[in-house]
């Protein structure tokens, strides 16, 4: 039988030594994995990009619930083991008694919370784990929320990064007299923080914070020289210490972490501990390279092999977008020492390199750290420089005056050189993965190497070392970018104008680093809708940046006439109405009349000179655009329902009528059809539409991602409702989620399909608060979308285009 | 011999935009770069006769609402995959006014 192997802490290091485990000796424990978060193993490093909305949490899994069951792991999640038992080798949870032959303690470091008054209130967090982001990010939701970060060290400067970029007030105390002292120089420091103050963040240093203030929740924070700084929310960030209660309580040998031998054996043989809550020969340690070698280490003792963990120099990044900042070694000054610094004030680049003895004992770079890795490798060699000590610190592509090419930099580094130091892999055991295994993506060499696969910023270089090795047969597609003008892919594009707040097309293309000065016809739109879409009532559409259908408002044909669709609520008519298109198709000599699939007629082969004139007559009969070119609300079908048709349960035309009404002039990232059917023989179709209503005795059946067109496929239902407000707060919803999600020309079951049904049914049918929320959003959105375009022409605006610039015919004519 | 007539003004054409001038010649497309530089050329796509006035700007480069072909405002050559060219016209801009060379078209059609 197997053995029984107890893991309390279903955090990184425990996950990463059980996937050596599991590659090692699969089937040799029964493995028990206790977890205090209701999840598995994700990425806790990437937790700063899912608070600034760059990454969602599904991105940053790292163990699903497919691998937990590949491998036969008991999952306890959520459940907090409570005591440990020495004697009788068993440990609870929640009062069940779990046995085991081998334990593991991967119980990591609990925040350091500062012992001041207020410290319990509500709205006081810790940036830890996911319940952390989530409670920070309903807060950055509400209009003006404030924020204020205890600590200006990595993880505050990334929170605080995060909230500003959410739009909240952010300010930043920190006990030291310059940020992440214990990373970065006083220079760097001062760079830094002009750089996050630049972005609207106050950073106040030397702040001894006295207490938190608030009766229900937080209000405010004082700090000891008086100053109050009102906040809604408080987010301790001033540190963390091993989280070693259970193992003290079960009288296991305990320094400041637990203590562990170079095997990772506690001082009970049969129990192991790892990860942050640790103590190695006096060190503990708090970033992942180390704790991803001790993961190797405690597999290997498990297996019964020998090993032993070395502490190795680690490297430091910040991940704030936009920000380049590395720092590794020790950079402090003494007698001994000596120091090259470049500085270009200009450019906000700054780099500094620490010697004794003609070897680089420290490194911060700001601004510009490509040669991060480089001068690394070089202190981790010990390698005499003084051969180049006149270039050294111009970086690694500073020879002969040759320009800088990162591939021919990333080509000359030496096989044993750091490229990943989160997971310690050097780029011979890349190129050697990527020839041997026929690696041809970042994904692939994720996968099988780990390199890029934590904090992801080696990234690039991984890509250019896929580059260098494969040559031109590397493709980087692992993200379809937009277009030629950006390496960015739809989603992450959309996900930086909301973090960063960029509002309008020039904006997303400087910040984004767009390799056009003006884009193409593929982003131009896709950026317009996104700005659309993000920030009604605030970015102004851009009509340049529209197909021309969208421009002018009519549908182009292929001689270049247009063709015009007045709007029929839920399809019905007035014989006025139909008089008044029978004049115009008169007086403008309409070539072809024609009874469309959505429930209305279209005039077509008009002129566009005519337009105004033709929307002039429209508008005087009381119709609008019916929008029938749009990336947006096209119709609402219906049948005649419960006021005619004998099987008819439901009022279907009033209710298609009201959904039109209501939902008229929305842009959607494509088109978005409707449709009502009065009862399941579903007259109008509704089964195969964007958006579909199936009335029945108990209310209306909501279906969705239906297609008709290039695909076919009948809908899904959502759910029921059981009232029409009911079914019209779902529907507008779900049409808002499409908003935000869909990449541009994504048709609701295309956006559906990537989405998955589940992660759209928790939003809009189980959560009724989001529900709410997306509700509210679409509202708002409405109140500037709901404007008639037809009449905004008629009235003059854009004149410009209905109308030539000048006419030499007559002049020729004439001669 | 140039023959250059006022054909407007540069405000007269929206940016990243284009207007159109009648001619015996048929429509031509003038149009107005981001950073206002002015481009004639031939109102019509030789794929299938799209309309390029009509298309999105973006460079020196229009692409036609039809079938998205891509063209060089400067040279009129179609651009990527797709082979052919449109006919350009020269401008000229004196302060705000643009101006177009009626020999061009005149001359073709006393030819």
């Amino acid at each position: 039988m197997a053995e029984k192997l107890v893991i309390i802490g279903a955090g990184m290091a425990s996950g990463r030594m059980l996937e050596h485990l599991f590659e090692a000796e699969p089937g040799r424990y029964d493995v028990t994995l206790f977890g205090a978060e209701p999840r598995g193993n994700y990425n806790r490093i990437m937790l700063s990009p899912v608070l600034a909305g760059e990454k969602r949490y599904e991105d940053i899994v790292t163990h699903d619930a497919d691998w937990y069951a590949a491998n036969n792991v008991n999952c306890r999640f959520g459940q907090t083991v409570t005591k440990i038992d020495r004697e009788a080798k068993s440990v609870f949870a929640d009062g069940v008694e779990t046995p085991y032959d081998r334990l593991v303690i991967a119980t990591g470091s609990a925040p350091f919370i500062l012992p001041i008054p207020g410290k319990d209130l509500p709205g006081v967090r810790a940036f830890r784990d996911l319940d952390d982001v989530e409670a920070m990010v309903a807060v950055a939701g509400k209009p003006d929320a404030k924020a204020v970060v205890i600590g200006g060290g990595l993880l505050g400067l990334e929170a605080a990064a995060a909230l500003r970029g959410r739009g909240m007030e952010v300010v930043v105390l920190h006990l030291a007299g310059h940020l992440m002292e214990r990373q970065l120089d006083a220079a760097a420091g001062y760079l830094l923080r002009r750089e996050l103050e630049g972005r609207g963040i106050k950073v106040h240093c030397k702040a001894q914070t006295k207490a938190i203030l608030g009766t229900d929740r937080v209000e405010a924070v004082a700090l000891d020289d008086g100053t109050i700084y009102p906040a809604d929310l408080v987010v301790m960030a001033a540190g963390i210490r091993p989280e070693t209660r259970l193992a003290t309580d079960a009288g296991i040998e305990i320094n400041r972490g637990i203590v562990v031998s170079d095997a990772m054996v506690t001082s009970d043989p049969d129990i192991l501990a790892l990860g942050e809550c640790v103590e190695h020969k006096g060190a503990v340690y708090g970033l992942v390279a180390p704790l991803y070698d001790m993961a190797k280490v405690a597999a290997k003792t498990l297996t019964g092999s020998e090993a032993a963990f070395k502490p190795v120099q680690t490297a430091t990044q910040l991940k704030v977008t936009g920000v380049s900042l590395y720092s590794a070694g020790d950079f402090a000054e003494a007698d001994d020492r000596e120091e090259i610094v470049l500085r270009d004030a200009t450019a906000g680049v700054y780099k500094r390199v620490v010697l004794k003895d003609n070897r680089i004992l420290g490194a911060v770079l700001y601004g510009d750290t490509a040669d991060g890795s480089w001068f690394f490798d070089l202190l981790k060699r010990s390698t005499d420089i003084a051969p180049m000590r006149d270039t050294l610190i111009y970086g690694q592509s500073y020879g002969g005056g040759a320009s800088a090419d990162p591939l021919a930099a990333v080509a000359a580094l030496p096989a044993e050189a750091e490229i990943c130091g989160c997971n310690g892999v050097c780029k011979g055991t890349i190129s050697s993965a990527i020839t041997s295994k026929g690696l041809t993506s970042l994904d692939d060499v994720r996968a099988h190497t780990k390199a890029s696969a934590s904090c992801g910023s080696c990234t690039g270089l991984v890509e250019k070392l896929l580059m260098s090795t494969l040559g031109d047969s590397y493709n980087p597609a692992a993200i379809q970018p937009m277009c030629p003008c950006t390496e960015l892919g739809h989603d992450e594009v959309r996900r930086l104008i909301v973090a960063q707040g960029l509002k309008s097309i020039p904006a997303v293309m400087q910040e984004l680093g767009w390799k056009t000065s003006c884009g193409c016809a593929k982003c131009r739109p896709a950026l317009n809708y996104y700005l659309v879409a993000n920030w009604p009532g605030e970015y102004e559409d851009d009509g340049q940046s529209r197909f021309i259908n969208e421009r002018v408002h009519a549908n182009i044909q292929k001689d270049g006439t247009y063709s015009v669709v007045p709007r029929m609520f839920g399809g019905l008519t007035t014989a006025n109405e139909l008089r008044a298109i029978a004049d115009v198709a008169d007086k403008f000599e309409v070539p072809t009349i024609k009874v469309t699939g959505g429930q209305r007629i279209d005039l077509l082969g008009i002129k566009k000179e005519d337009l105004p004139a033709v929307w002039a007559d429209l508008n005087k009969a009381g119709m609008m655009s019916g929008a029938a070119y749009a990336k947006g609300l096209r119709t609402v079908k219906t049948c005649v329902g419960s006021d005619w048709c004998r099987f008819g349960t439901q009022d279907s035309t009033g209710l298609g009528v009201r959904i039109e009404k209501f939902m008229w002039g929305s842009w959607t990232p494509a088109k978005l059809k409707l449709a009502v059917s009065g009862c399941p023989r579903n007259c109008a179709e509704a089964t195969c539409k964007d958006i579909g209503v199936i009335c029945v005795d108990s209310g209306y059946e909501i279906h969705f991602g239906g297609a008709a067109g290039l695909d076919i496929k009948g809908t899904e239902v959502l759910c029921h409702a059981k009232t029409e407000d009911e079914a019209m707060e779902i529907i507008a919803a779900l049409t808002q989620l499409y908003r935000e999600q869909g990449r541009y020309l994504e048709r609701i079951y295309k956006w559906a399909k990537r989405v998955g049904s589940d992660s759209i049914k928790a939003n809009v049918v189980e959560d009724l608060g989001k529900r709410r929320q997306l509700f509210e959003r679409f509202v708002y959105s409405q109140k500037f979308a709901q404007v008639d375009p037809w009449e905004e022409r008629v009235n003059g605006r854009d004149a410009h285009e209905f109308a030539a610039m000048a006419d030499f015919q007559m002049l020729q004519a004439a001669e | 011999m140039n023959d250059w007539v006022d054909i407007g003004c540069l405000e007269d054409v929206p940016r990243r935009g284009a207007r159109c001038i009648n001619t015996p010649l048929g429509k031509i497309a003038v149009f107005r770069t981001a950073d206002d530089r002015v481009f004639a050329i031939d109102d019509q796509c030789p794929h299938k006769g799209g309309p390029l006035s009509q298309g999105i700007v973006h460079g020196a480069q229009v692409t036609c609402p039809l079938h998205n072909w891509v063209f060089s405002l400067e040279t009129g050559v179609a651009q990527g995959a797709d082979e052919g060219a449109v006919r350009t016209y020269p401008l000229r801009l004196h302060q705000d006014r643009i101006l177009i060379d009626a020999q061009t078209f005149a001359a073709a059609t006393a030819a």
